[in-house]
């Protein structure tokens, strides 16, 4: 890398010297460049600005793009309508994402750190085994799964069919072979050094990781962290087949039901369904962008 | 007992820990030991109260399981040379519960006949037939009086004149009666006897008593007589054959299905190992053949087609965006970002809206196209809808992975190039290309794994629709496999068919190994293991 800044730095002064006399295919090039951008911004931005707009205006229409009057009656309809409890979804969507975030995370630090940090019988084995897992991914197997919980409900209801208990531990189960290798990837960076001189001053594997370890690899936990609860806010299938009563929907599964049978008519409230179900994703996602990026480009694919 | 067996498991093993344990480990802490004997304690509790529930169920196999878990869990939080296994335990066995068991459970289903009509254990159903009496000819005979309330309620005494066993019933149930000589004109509760003649104008109400118990079921069948109905069926363990007593006709069970000996079966079937059949229907049932086949080709395209078109479009992006001197650089990438920021289930379904008849795109295209065309009804404009909308959802992604790649590519190779005198298409194919490929294909191909089971796209814009008229299986002609798995088990209405479903799934499970196993190959993943 050090070898190419030189030539990089070259480059750009060469071009700084030739901005003031800009050629005229040169400067056709950018703008040429400059529409493609712009016709790409607004591609991006059609669907977003639509909605937007028809979220905002109080008559049921999908044809206008600029709503002839605003108003907020979609939103204040959407709150009182009994029948499409969408803040019920949206509430039952962020308490699954959350509970199965905090459950992948805790599991995936544990694990990662013994396979980074202790030498036991058994952990290649164990890592290839992980590795070979989690090629699978387990909404593969809804079938079983549906099955299984069936099954679990008949002991314990809370973890079984139309349960998010049962939800949440298939999502948790089924994050935690792919993330395991994401964090032993980064917990493999950190020096040996730090937790061996720890251990000599007497600390216990517990404290070393909860002391020298876990501050250090906080912003992987935190991508990791964010990457699961975007994954499991937007899953559909599991959400779909596992929960089977409106009140336990999440809000993927509930969106759905909102224009399912009569598309005009709650277009309006289903436009401020999606505004307000995309907004914290969106946000989110601008505010880390940085952090988020580095953890996305190692593979995993936002569902 | 299981609770005791259990707790002095863990006291067994914990009065061994405290001798050797503090030795073998310098930093023991006492109050360590103390949360994890609570833990352990809380643990074996819940476990002892699910393996009774579960004995008490009648799943002595899931009991076991538990069982067998639980002193995995105790053992290796007691032993200290398990050490590192504690840090691996919990995360292990939900990677076990939730992932490596359902899916042999799915190959083990896609095996069986499991499905709406063979939805019930061999038991059950047993158990289901054994209730199902005839009248025979050798059924006891008995005579019969009735008894009258006088809120309209009825009794029969039931006497066989040969065994001189008496029953009594009424609407609840048959119950043993000691007969006097001469029945009594009166029974407790105001209920007067019946002359046959008067018997004869009730016979509705007398024919809907219940008289049956768990012995004996009898029916009224002329005005003073009752005959004794026998069970229909007789199951014999042993040769594992069911006899129709009343045809005499002798079944055996196929397939999850008691047939006899000409082909006569008697439903319902059960759940039972069908072998390949469900593999041999695939290729062989002409109903599931060309449906599955038109799917299968469909799901390669539509997978194939959706990483090309956003990766060309996502890279034409990167390209333009890669220019120093383009202005407003941040702007236009956090702009063209925004899509993939939101919950594909949001988009998708604003699509959907937009592309339907009564939506701004819809309508658009009935004016260029005329009034009879449809995204949604025509088979091929509906597969360009769709890789229209992923190709939305998904540029930006490549966008962003394909800037980062672009910029690590050194620059002194272009410089080189320009020096050669090549065009800025030979650069573009010859040089940028090929690097960009080489750190970008792994995604691509985690791209095509991911599309190939895109099952939220298919279900909420076009359900897999339109409909395959030509077909009694449930696939859509926009159907992908894991779409048409999800309809064979759950949504449709031509029957769920679980076993089929799972073998699909389990082609599913063959062609994403392949994909990703062949992905290995760009990867350092596996180096790193050793």
């Amino acid at each position: 890398m050090a070898s190419v800044n030189p030539v990089q730095a070259k480059s750009t002064t060469a071009k700084k010297v030739r901005e003031g006399t800009l050629s005229g295919a040169k400067r056709n090039n950018i703008i040429f460049k400059l529409i493609v951008a712009i016709l790409a911004s607004l591609f991006s931005l059609y669907p977003i600005v639509y909605i937007l707009s028809a979220s905002l205006n109080p008559v049921n229409t999908l044809t206008d793009i600029i709503p002839k009057q605003v108003s907020f009656d979609n939103y204040s309809k959407l709150i009182n309508d009994p029948q499409y409890p969408i803040f019920l979804w949206l509430f039952n969507s962020i308490k699954v994402s959350t509970i199965s975030t905090i459950i992948i995370v805790t599991l995936t630090a544990l694990a990662s750190y013994a396979f980074s940090r202790l030498r036991f019988k058994g952990r290649r084995t164990g890592l290839l085994a992980i590795l070979l897992i989690q090629l699978f991914p387990n909404t593969l197997a809804i079938v079983a799964l549906y099955l299984m919980l069936v099954q679990i409900g008949n002991i314990i209801p809370w973890l079984g069919l139309d349960s998010q208990g049962g939800l949440i531990l298939i999502y948790a189960g089924g994050a935690l072979g792919a993330n395991t290798w994401l964090m032993k990837g980064f917990f493999d960076t950190i020096p040996r050094e730090l937790d061996e001189s720890a251990q000599m001053d007497g600390a216990t594997p517990t404290q070393t990781f909860l002391q020298i370890l876990l501050p250090l690899i906080r912003p992987i936990l935190a991508v990791i962290a964010i990457l699961v609860f975007i994954g499991t806010y937007a899953d559909y299938l599991l959400a779909k087949v596992i929960l089977t009563s409106k009140d336990n929907y999440t809000l993927a599964v509930g969106m759905n039901l909102l224009i399912d049978q009569q598309q005009s008519k709650y277009w309006g409230q289903f436009a401020a369904a999606a505004v307000i179900g995309a907004a914290p994703i969106v946000l989110v996602f601008l505010l880390l962008q940085k952090q988020l990026v580095g953890g996305l480009t190692t593979g995993s694919v936002k569902g | 007992m299981l609770q005791q067996q259990l707790e002095r498991n863990s006291s067994n093993s914990s009065g061994g820990n405290k001798g050797g344990g503090a030795q073998s480990r310098p930093s023991f802490s006492l109050r360590g030991l103390g949360l994890r004997l609570l833990g352990l304690a809380v643990i074996d509790a819940v476990a002892s109260l699910f393996v009774i529930t579960l004995f008490g169920d009648g799943l002595p196999i899931v009991a076991v399981a538990i069982i067998l878990i639980t002193i995995v869990v105790n053992w290796v939080f007691l032993s200290e040379r398990l050490y590192p296994l504690r840090w691996l335990t919990p995360g292990v066995l939900l990677l076990i519960l939730m992932v490596v068991y359902p899916l042999i459970y799915t190959i083990y289903s896609s095996f069986t006949n499991y499905g709406d009509s063979h939805r019930l254990t061999k038991d059950q159903v047993i158990a289901q037939l054994k209730t199902q009496t005839y009248q025979g000819a050798n059924g006891a005979t008995y005579s019969w009086t009735a008894y009258r309330s006088p809120d309209n309620k009825f009794k029969i005494i039931l006497q066989n004149p040969t065994t001189n066993k008496s029953f009594i019933g009424d609407e609840s149930g048959l119950k043993n009666y000691d007969a006097p000589a001469t029945l009594p004109t009166t029974l407790d509760g105001g209920f007067q006897k019946l002359t046959p003649f008067q018997a004869a104008s009730q016979e509705k109400q007398l024919a809907a008593l219940n008289l049956k118990n768990d012995q004996v079921a009898i029916q009224l069948i002329s005005s003073s007589q009752a005959q004794e109905l026998l069970s229909k069926y007789s199951f014999d363990p042993a040769t594992d054959k069911l006899t129709d007593l009343e045809s005499k006709v002798v079944y055996t069970p196929v397939k999850g299905t008691f047939t006899s000996s000409d082909g006569k079966e008697i439903q319902p079937g059960f759940t039972s190992l069908v072998g390949g059949e469900n593999y041999g229907r695939i290729f062989s049932d002409s109903n599931i053949t060309a449906p599955f086949f038109g799917v299968f080709v469909w799901t390669i395209v539509f997978a194939a087609m959706s990483v090309l078109l956003t990766f060309a479009f996502g890279l034409s992006m990167a390209l333009v965006l890669n220019d120093p001197q383009l202005p407003l650089k941040p702007l236009f990438r956090s702009l063209i970002f925004i899509p993939y920021t939101i919950p594909s289930f949001i988009s998708a379904l604003v699509w959907a809206g937009l592309f339907s008849i009564i939506g701004p795109v819809g309508i658009f295209s009935k004016t260029v196209f005329g009034d009879a065309f449809s995204w949604q009804a025509d088979p091929n404009w509906a597969k360009v809808m769709l890789l229209f909308i992923n190709t939305w959802l998904g540029y930006p992604y490549m966008m962003l992975i394909c800037l980062g790649a672009l910029q690590s590519i050194p620059t002194d190779m272009f410089e080189a190039a320009i020096l050669d005198g090549a065009t800025a298409i030979q650069k573009f194919f010859r040089l940028t290309l090929p690097l960009l490929l080489v750190s970008v294909a792994p995604l691509l191909i985690a791209s095509f794994a991911f599309n190939f089971n895109n099952f939220g796209l298919i279900n909420l814009v076009t359900k897999g629709g339109p409909p395959d008229p030509a077909t009694t299986t449930p696939a859509g002609k926009t159907d992908i496999l894991i779409s048409y798995t999800f309809n064979l088990a759950f949504a449709s209405g031509k029957g769920s068919d679980l076993g089929l479903a799972s073998t699909i799934s389990f082609f599913i499970f063959l062609i994403v190994a392949g994909i990703t196993i062949f992905n290995f190959r760009f990867t350092k993943r596996l180096e790193e293991v050793f």
